[in-house]
């Protein structure tokens, strides 16, 4: 079975964002990029999986700026065996919708046929939470989202998902897209060997156009806004004063 | 303009909370239709019937919608999705795995997480963890979001909808459930609590949460964590707040144990009034805090608790 793991170049999880002074978006000059950390958590499964002998080859695909060559290596160097880079966009502040996204990948899979897509739960910048309910809907193939835990056995994927009241299994039938939730691993560290192995490493490039896909944005931002701030309150010294800060306030 | 309304259906009970603060949400777009799926929702029908400004409340019953899979539940919605010009669910992890289903099925983009609607089409949303706030203006036919409920206030009840059923669609055969792990609690409800008391990695041990567990019983309050406590199994996941846990905003909120980083404050900054206990007093949770502590929370809570 072939798995295709979609990783996306996002802002690293540790700048702080600054929202741009005109209100058109978040700063993006100069600022540490990296991959999504739940699509390094697909990653790591998608390895772990082949490792076991569940799968046989892993593909990674990125869409977006030419720089996402970058997040394909370094998920090369974690273990995937080969990488797709759809080029969307030239300006790195344009982000492509989960909706064109999932297009995309509807192409990619259509023409690499994997057994699973791999993805993760979330993109860390725009915080949709979309793109992988939305290509499973347009492949019409079960989801599994939020996982923790995934099993493969013959032609089903078992499943446990985080969800709000606590933990759900599904099993789902193969091909599948299945979404990485933050305790589904601990992705590795590439070793040095490794990066320069990576480099060598097929990297296939594309084009939206060249799979006629159409990746105009349906949402238009209007502006892009500070959240209101909140001020630092008092240190208080004792256990006795919070109290009865807390009596003041009537909350208990 | 009219809206569909998905209600939050688990095991036949309706969450009331997070489903009439969501009709508050909706309520200036149009007529408001409520959509109860589920194995049995008899009940949950009645009781979603009886808030403010809901004009009918459709239900689809059937051992397919039991389990809330993506799949089944997402064809329902679209068949029903005919002359409304928006569908909405509060932003709970069931809605979030339906509704972008559902929106690319009718090829059109899901607006996830909307705090604030300013016109029928024009929606704001947090972005990078909160540390934006995005306007979008959407031009699809039909808009397609999930409601971040902690923002608003629950519609009020006293209302009497019409209730009618609506044909249950094929099972698609894509998936099964296997098993749900539900920890019973007879604490308040995470999202809708009026005090959360949480713990992080300074707690140090599964053992040692039951000191925040102490302290929440005391006050009545709901127990939350960090990632860290969760990842290092202290808590439940189904306690994480933040970023990619849940979002409260309740009237209080502890923080014990937790430093306060970028992704734990997009789930609880929006609260009334913070308390942070925290060792280190340059910790980054004390500049949110109304409230803070700095001493070892080992003495400091059970103190706390006591004195209450
Ligand atoms: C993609 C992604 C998503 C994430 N999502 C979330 C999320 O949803 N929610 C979330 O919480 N995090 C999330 N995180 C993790 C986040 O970045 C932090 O790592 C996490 O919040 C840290 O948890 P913590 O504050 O408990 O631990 P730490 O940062 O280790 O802080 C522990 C604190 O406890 C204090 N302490 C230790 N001992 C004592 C003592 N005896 N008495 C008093 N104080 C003490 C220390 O001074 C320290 O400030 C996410 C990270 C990523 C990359
Ligand atoms: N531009 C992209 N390139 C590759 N994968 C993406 C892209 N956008 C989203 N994804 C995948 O979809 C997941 C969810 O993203 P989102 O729906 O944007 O929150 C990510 O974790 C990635 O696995």
């Amino acid at each position: 079975m072939k798995v295709l793991v979609p990783v996306k170049r996002v802002i690293d999880y540790n700048v702080k964002v600054r929202v741009k002074a005109d209100g058109s978006g978040v700063d993006l000059a100069n600022v540490k990029m990296s991959m999504n950390p739940f699509d390094e958590i697909a990653v790591e499964e998608a390895i772990r999986l082949k490792e076991k002998g569940a799968a046989e080859e892993v593909v990674v695909v990125s869409i977006g700026v030419k720089q996402s060559q970058e997040t394909l290596r370094t998920a090369l160097a974690m273990g995937a065996d080969r990488a797709i880079l759809i080029t969307a966009a030239e300006d790195p502040a344009q982000d492509i919708e989960p909706l064109a996204v999932a297009k995309l990948l509807k192409a990619v899979v259509d023409e690499e046929q994997p057994g699973l897509v791999l993805c993760g739960k979330q993109a860390i910048d725009n915080d949709m939470n979309a793109t992988g309910q939305m290509l499973a809907a347009l492949l019409g193939w079960s989801q599994a989202t939020f996982a923790s835990k995934v099993e493969i056995e013959g032609d089903a994927a078992t499943v446990t998902r985080e969800v709000d009241g606590g933990l759900q299994t599904v099993k789902v039938k193969l091909p599948a897209i299945v979404s990485a939730d933050l305790r589904l691993n601990e992705p590795r560290y590439a070793s040095l060997p490794n990066i320069m192995k990576a480099k060598k490493k097929p990297l296939e490039e594309k084009t939206a156009a060249d799979l006629g896909v159409d990746v105009t944005p349906r949402l238009t931002t209007v502006s892009v806004a500070e959240p209101e701030s909140r001020k630092a309150g008092m240190m208080l010294g004792s256990v006795d004063d919070l109290v009865e800060k807390l009596k003041d306030l009537g909350v208990v | 303009m009219a809206v569909l309304l998905i209600a939050e259906v688990t095991d036949g009970a309706l969450n009331m909370d997070a489903t009439a603060k969501a009709v508050s949400a909706v309520a200036g777009l149009g007529e408001v239709t409520v959509l109860c799926a589920g194995g049995e929702v008899e009940g949950a029908a009645k009781e979603a019937a009886t808030i403010q400004g809901v004009t009918k409340v459709l239900t689809a019953e059937d051992p397919l919608y039991g389990h809330r899979l993506a799949e089944p539940t997402a064809a329902l919605i679209v068949s029903l999705a005919e002359g409304y010009s928006h569908i909405a669910a509060p932003a709970t992890t069931d809605a979030k795995n339906v509704m972008p289903r559902v929106a690319a099925l009718l090829d059109v983009m899901v607006l996830s997480d909307v705090i604030g609607i300013d016109d029928a089409e024009t929606f704001r949303r947090p972005i990078y963890a909160g540390n934006a706030i995005q306007t979008v203006k959407s031009g699809d036919p039909v808009k397609v979001m999930t409601i971040r409920t902690s923002g608003f206030d629950a519609a009020p009840t006293g209302g009497e909808a019409a209730i009618d059923s609506v044909p249950v669609g094929t099972d698609p055969a894509l998936s099964e459930w296997v098993e749900d792990k539900v920890a019973a609690s007879d604490r308040p409800e995470l999202t809708s609590a009026g005090i959360v008391v949480s713990g992080g990695r300074g707690i140090g041990s599964k053992e040692d949460f039951a000191i925040i567990e102490a302290l929440a019983d005391k006050l009545g309050a709901a127990v939350g964590a960090s990632r860290a406590a969760v990842d290092s199994g202290y808590a439940p996941n189904d306690w994480q707040v933040g970023q990619t846990g849940k979002v409260v905003a309740p009237e209080l909120y502890v923080a014990v144990g937790i430093s306060g980083a970028i992704q734990h404050l997009a789930g609880m900054k929006d609260s009334k009034v913070i308390v942070a206990i925290n060792k280190d007093e340059e910790a980054p949770i004390f500049q949110v805090a109304d409230y803070g502590l700095v001493g070892d929370l080992f003495t400091m809570v059970p103190e706390l608790t006591e004195k209450l």
